[in-house]
Order: structure tokens, then sequence, then C-alpha cells
């Protein structure tokens, strides 16, 4: 398969563009952080994701989706990056959905309805501390009658505040750091027991902390097999850290143009400051960082979509790569906007933000340097 | 089994049964590479294993059969080069003139030129090289001042290169003169002539890493003809139209230096946790290195993703024409750190420059060598020039 996007591709690119840039452009996403709503996004605009199809885009067509890959939720997810479009895109459509596809048919029966008429809102509830650490779970899933009663607290929930379901994982066996004896849910956030405490973010997102006091569930709200959740969060992962690094892929695009169109029209001394080669420089080995980025994540998520046994090490080549990539983009492009650049007016900033968000989501540039090394067993 | 699979299994099958056991062997450095040419040094293998490559064409897989070549898909050329990976087959044939003459002959050649040249090129006996900088003349190689004078049917070449790869060795040369002072880009002509003429000397530079792979090349009234006869012109393309070739070529130097970046194959962690030692965790025990090794084990498979991308792009004709400069730029800048770390990582052992433990301080010299990979065939300053006027397009660049 060559790695460039095929013609259905293309299309579904041109139509995600003119899409996000018509009903979710950043003009959109000043508005609703403004309006200091307290979800962060409009479920209007999340039904009209549901309308182009895009929330069923990893959900097979026989269930009513559109059964794609993780190339086309990639496609998606980068113009949601360059746009800053506020969204439950990759919480729901993505990580959630492939968590989902993991479990039984009745299972997704259930969910996929909500998600693909837009109704529904999902989020994944794995981290416990600051940092991304899923091979450190504790929050204990205890057998009570038929089901199980679930303890304990997950934070930095990305879209918990206004998730109708969280996936949750926890421990049904073992301790921290065991491979075996993690079990995932699909948790009702009405359930008696569970409170949340949303917080927003700096990107303006909002996250909740969760805690499960005694909050119990059926057996099945189980995804998979009960101890055997590693390999459905392994899933659940591998999807959300692709797509992740494609939105981030966008976030650095989106933000290099803009700061290429800013030195193009700046003048000092009398100069367009784009004349200056200490600029050019600087722009054209950005540009070339993000050349580099945007290959890899297309690499990682071809070898996901063909089921490849390295697309795991490919996807945290490409999380570290994006991330490092489009790092650059935002802090280069703050400076080369001078002054203007640290305020709110200008729209630099907020790529800045954005990508300082999801760049910590489902593993930093480091998580993911040392889970290389890890996968080249030193 | 599809027809690319079916050519895969033979392909395979027919390497495995003619591939010498040498030719298996990993190559040391370039001159452990097999050139060809008319004075060739051949090791154990090596003239079998061109000989019987480009019988089939494979010396040059994806030129056209009536100039030598395998005729080959761009699907089955890649296979072949993936098979070849896999087995360990040694490229049978290293050559200036399979990676540059070749293909700027065929793209601006005359059919006469090219079944006379590219033949000769593909079966390895006539081994090329390359007259294109100066000493006045690197970064801004269109100030080059190496004359042809048009004396009727010949030209009188005076003046002189410098950085010329493997001068010495080489048979025939491939050379930008001017042919007109009134002109800077529009006055230069692409040359080809033999470098047993009368006139021509070579002296070899020594370089940092103890090796001399380049020359300064002397040219003193070498008589160059116009025709070598049916047809064949000295002349590439037009008389003050060499830049255009030139630039074409440059191209195809820069992708084809950008590959250097990726090649070495495996985790370079993986190979020095092994030397170095390891804590209870199995983890390679100087945290430090670990991370450094991590990050260049990210780089390496970033830009062989990069790579790909980019051959299968410009292969489709979607890429931008400049594209080849940003992946020089990456390229070679990724090899210079590689072999920084590879450096740091084998620590006083490989600093032994003579010694027969590190064969002669093949690694040393090795790091030395990368660091001329950002200056030769435009340094990346200059690579960095290209991409911000004709991608980004910066005004003034």
């Amino acid at each position: 398969m060559p790695l460039f996007l095929n013609e259905d591709q293309q299309m579904l690119q041109d139509s995600a563009a003119d899409f996000m840039k018509g009903e979710g452009d950043v003009a959109h996403f000043r508005e609703f952080r403004d309006k200091n709503c307290k979800d962060g996004f409009s479920h209007d605009l999340w039904k009209k994701f549901a309308e182009m199809g895009f929330t069923g885009i990893l959900i097979s067509e026989d269930e009513g989706g559109l059964g794609l890959g993780h190339v086309e939720a990639g496609v998606v997810l980068e113009q949601i990056g360059r746009n800053l479009t506020p969204s439950p895109f990759l919480t729901t459509a993505v990580a959630g959905v492939e968590a989902l596809n993991a479990g039984g048919q009745a299972m997704r029966e259930k969910y996929f309805p909500g998600i693909l008429s837009g109704d529904s809102v999902l989020a994944v509830a794995i981290d416990e501390g600051a940092k991304h650490r899923p091979d450190q779970i504790s929050m204990a899933a205890t057998r009570e009658g038929n089901g199980f009663k679930l303890d304990g607290k997950k934070q930095f929930v990305v879209q918990g505040g206004s998730a109708d379901t969280l996936i949750v994982a926890a421990r049904t066996s073992g301790s921290a750091g065991d491979d075996k004896g993690l079990t995932l849910f699909a948790v009702d956030t009405s359930s008696d027991g569970l409170s949340r405490n949303s917080v927003r973010l700096v990107d303006s997102a909002v996250a909740a902390h969760v805690e499960f006091d005694g909050v119990i569930v059926d057996a099945d709200a189980v995804i998979g097999e009960v101890d055997e959740g590693d390999a459905v969060l392994k899933r659940m992962l591998n999807a959300g850290r692709a797509g992740s690094a494609a939105e981030t892929v966008g976030v650095g695009a989106g933000s290099m143009d803009i700061t290429i169109d800013y030195v193009k029209g700046r003048k000092q001394f009398d100069k367009i400051i784009g004349t200056f080669q200490a600029l050019q420089h600087r722009l054209s080995h950005l540009y070339s960082e993000m050349e580099v980025a945007r290959a890899t994540v297309l690499k990682a998520q071809q070898m996901l979509d063909e089921g490849s046994d390295k697309a795991e090490l490919m996807i945290s080549v490409a999380k570290a790569k994006a991330g490092k990539a489009a790092a650059l983009s935002v802090k280069e492009g703050v400076q080369m906007h001078g002054g203007v650049g640290m305020t709110d007016e200008y729209d630099i900033g907020l790529y800045m933000k954005r990508d300082r968000a999801l760049a910590e989501f489902m593993g930093d540039a480091n998580y993911h340097t040392n889970l290389v090394a890890e996968m080249h067993g030193y | 089994m599809s027809d690319i699979e079916t050519f895969r299994a033979e392909t395979a099958a027919w390497l495995e049964a003619n591939c010498p056991p040498e030719m298996r062997e990993p190559v040391v450095d370039e001159s452990d590479a097999c050139w060809g040419g008319r004075n060739p040094t051949y090791k154990p293998g090596q003239k079998e294993w061109m000989d019987i490559m480009a019988e089939k064409g494979w010396t040059v897989p994806d030129w056209p059969k009536e100039y030598g070549g395998g005729g080959l898909s761009r699907a089955e050329a890649k296979v072949l080069g993936q098979e070849m990976g896999r087995l360990k087959c040694r490229s049978p044939l290293s050559s200036f003139g399979i990676w540059m003459l070749g293909p700027a002959l065929l793209q601006f050649g005359t059919e006469e030129q090219k079944k006379h040249f590219l033949p000769q090129i593909a079966r390895g006996e006539i081994r090329w090289c390359q007259g294109y900088s100066e000493p006045g003349s690197g970064s801004d190689l269109a100030s080059l001042q190496t004359s042809a004078i048009d004396q009727g049917d010949h030209y009188v070449v005076n003046g002189q290169k410098i950085w010329t790869s493997y001068a010495d060795k080489a048979d025939w040369i491939f050379c930008l003169t001017r042919t007109d002072k009134n002109e800077k880009h529009k006055g230069i002509t692409f040359l080809l002539f033999d470098m047993a003429s009368e006139g021509v000397t070579t002296k070899p530079i020594k370089l940092i890493s103890g090796a001399s792979p380049f020359c300064e090349t002397f040219f003193d009234d070498v008589k160059v003809p116009k025709s070598y006869g049916d047809g064949i012109s000295s002349v590439v393309y037009e008389e003050n139209k060499g830049w255009d070739v030139a630039k074409y070529l440059l191209g195809h130097e820069r992708s084809m230096i950008s590959g250097q970046g990726g090649s070495g194959g495996g985790s370079l962690g993986a190979k020095f946790a092994d030397q170095i030692g390891r804590d209870e965790m199995g983890r390679l025990d100087d945290p430090m290195l670990r991370a450094d090794l991590a990050d260049i084990d990210i780089e390496l498979l970033a830009f062989r993703a990069m790579a790909e991308r980019f051959g299968d792009t410009f292969k489709a004709g979607l890429c931008h024409p400049a594209q080849p400069n940003m992946m020089k730029y990456v390229g070679t800048e990724l090899n210079k750190s590689r072999y920084e770390l590879i450096m740091t990582a084998g620590g006083s052992e490989v600093l032994e420059w003579e010694s027969e433990a590190t064969n002669g301080g093949l690694t040393a010299r090795d790091w030395l060598r990368t660091k001329a990979n950002s200056i030769e065939g435009g340094t990346s300053e200059v690579m960095l020039n290209v991409v911000s006027k004709q991608i980004l397009q910066l005004p003034g660049a």
C-alpha cells in the first residue's frame, strides 16, 4: 500500500476539511470557550458530526457505521487538529468505539445507535495520576452478586464530565504492575456512587476527576473477558494514541501555516520579516519535522489497519515524533509572532495550549520513547 | 497468488540460488563495494555477482531492457529491493553511472547516447566520476569557471574540479564546463569525456578520516571530441543548457544521499545494550544513554516512514519538486546524529585508530565521513534555502 492517501481517503479529507472549517473553526472554538459552557463543546456540532457519518467511522457497515479504518479516523482528526474543533470525537468515535468493538454483540447493539446518532458521548477512564501509567492501574473491581463493585478514582478523564458512558479499566485480580488481572467495563455515568468533578484544562477542554464509591455494574458491563482486559486496553490505547498523534499533526500543521502567513505579512526594519534567513531556516526545519511526523503517523495507522504485529511500536514512534514536531511548531509559532503571539486575540497561542493538552493524552513523548526502548528489548 | 507475489517467490528463489555467499555478507565500507570499471579490483564473488545480475538487467532493475536494464515495474523493483534486503544480498554494483549519469541520460540523452553509454554502465564496464564543484564554486555551483572552448570538431577544456569522488579510479567523467562567459546559468555545458585523455591529472585529497575518496582534478588543454562517432555526442542535452541537467541530477543526488539516514537496519539501542550491559530489569544500564538511543531509534523509524512516503509520492508524481532537498537535509543530519551516538556508545574502544580490533578505526573513520553528508551535494543551509523559497514560498529566499 503506498504511503499516501488514496482517492477515497482524499475525498474524505476534503469533506472533513470543509466541514471543520465551516462548522467548527477557531471562531466556533472561541465562542464555546467564552460562553464557559459546562461541556466545552457544542452538542449541536456533535450531532452534525453524526450526520456526516464521522461518529461511525470505526463502526462496521453491518452495524450502521462507515466501516472504515484508523487511516480514515486520522484524516478526520487531522482536520479537527488544524481547526481546533472542540468535540468528543477522539474519546467517543475512536478510543471508545474501538474498545466496544472488542465487546460482544449485545454491548455493541446497546451503545452504537447513540454514538451513530450523535446523542452519546464516551470517555476513557484509565489514568489515576497526573501522568499516563496504564500499567500501574490499581482501581479495584470486586465481584458482587451477578456483577462487580467498583471502588477508586480516575483522574483527568477527558470529556468525562459530558460523557454518558465511561470505558473504565480496573483491577479484578493481581496488583499494579501485573499484565493480567485487568478488566474493562462500560459504566453508565448516572450510576449510583459515581461522582464527577469537572475541571477546565489549559486548552478549554473539560476533563473530570471521577470517584467510584461502591458503583455496582452487571456482568454484561464487562468488555471482553474478566482478567483479560489488557488486550482490550491495548486495542483502545492503540486507537487512541494513533488518533491523538493524527490530531497532533493537525495542530502542528495548522500552527505552522498561520505562522508562515504571519511572517509573510509582518514588516520590521522596512522588510517583511519572512525575508530574514534566521526565520527561514527555522521554518524550513519545522516543515521538515512536520513532514516526517505526518509520514510516521500515516505509517502507524496503515500498520494498525493491516493488523501488523509491529503496529504498536510504530504507534509509539508516531506519538513521540508527532508530539515533538508539533511542540516545535507551536513554540516557534508564538516566538515568530512576537508580542502578538502572547495575546488572546491571535490564534497561535490557542494552538500552543491545545498541543500541550494533546501531548499528555495517552502518554507523552517521554513515555512513548521509553516504550520504544522496551519494545526493542533494552 | 497475485502476479506480484509470484514474482516475489521467483525472485527470492533465484537470489537464493545465484547470490554467492560472500555477497551476502554486509559491506564494510565504500572500498568493500564492487565498482566495476576498466581497471577493476574484484573481491571474491563480486564479479560473478555483478555479471549474473547484469545479465538479468538487475544492476539497474527499473531501466528499460533495451539499455541493459531489467524493465521492471515500480512494484517489481520494490519487491526485488525488499527481497535483496531480506536475504542480505549486496548491491551488485556501486556506480555513479547508475546513480547519476544514467538517470540524466534517460531524461536528457539522445537515443544514440542512451544506446551507447547506458549498457556499459549497467554491465559495470565503465566507471564514471562527476566533475561539479570547483575551488571557487561550492554552494554557488553555477559560478563554475572550467572552460570548454569550441574548436570546430572538438572542445578544449581547461580548469580545475575539486571533490571529484574517486576521480583517480574513474574511466570517464561527466563534467560541467563553461561555454559562455557572459552568462551564468545559461553558459554551462554538460560534457562527457575519457579520463585517460591527455591533459587530465588527478590528486587525491586526504580527509580527516584518513581516507581519500575525493580528488582534485586538473584539465590542461584537454581535447574533447564533439562526437564519438555514430551520432554519439559528447554534450548531454544542448550546449549552454547543462545547468538544466545539473539541477535534475542534484535532485537525484540529494535523494540518494538522504537515503543514508535510514540505513543501518535494526535498533541501535538493542545492539549497544548487548555490548554495554543491562540492569536487573534488562534495561541498558546507562539511563541517559538509553534515552538518547531510544530517541535515535525513533528518528530512524520515523525517517524510514518518510523515505517510503517520499518514494511513493515521488513515483506517483505527487511529490513537491523541491522535496528531495528536504529529504537530503533530514537524512544527512540524522546520519550525523546517528554516528555521534555510535561513537558515544562505543566509548574509548572506538577511538583506536589503527588497531586490528577496530578494523583500523573503521567506526571512527565512518563517523568522520558522515560530516561530509551535509556538505556534499548541497549543504544543509542551501537545502533549507531551497525549501524556504520553493516549498514555503517565503519572500526574498
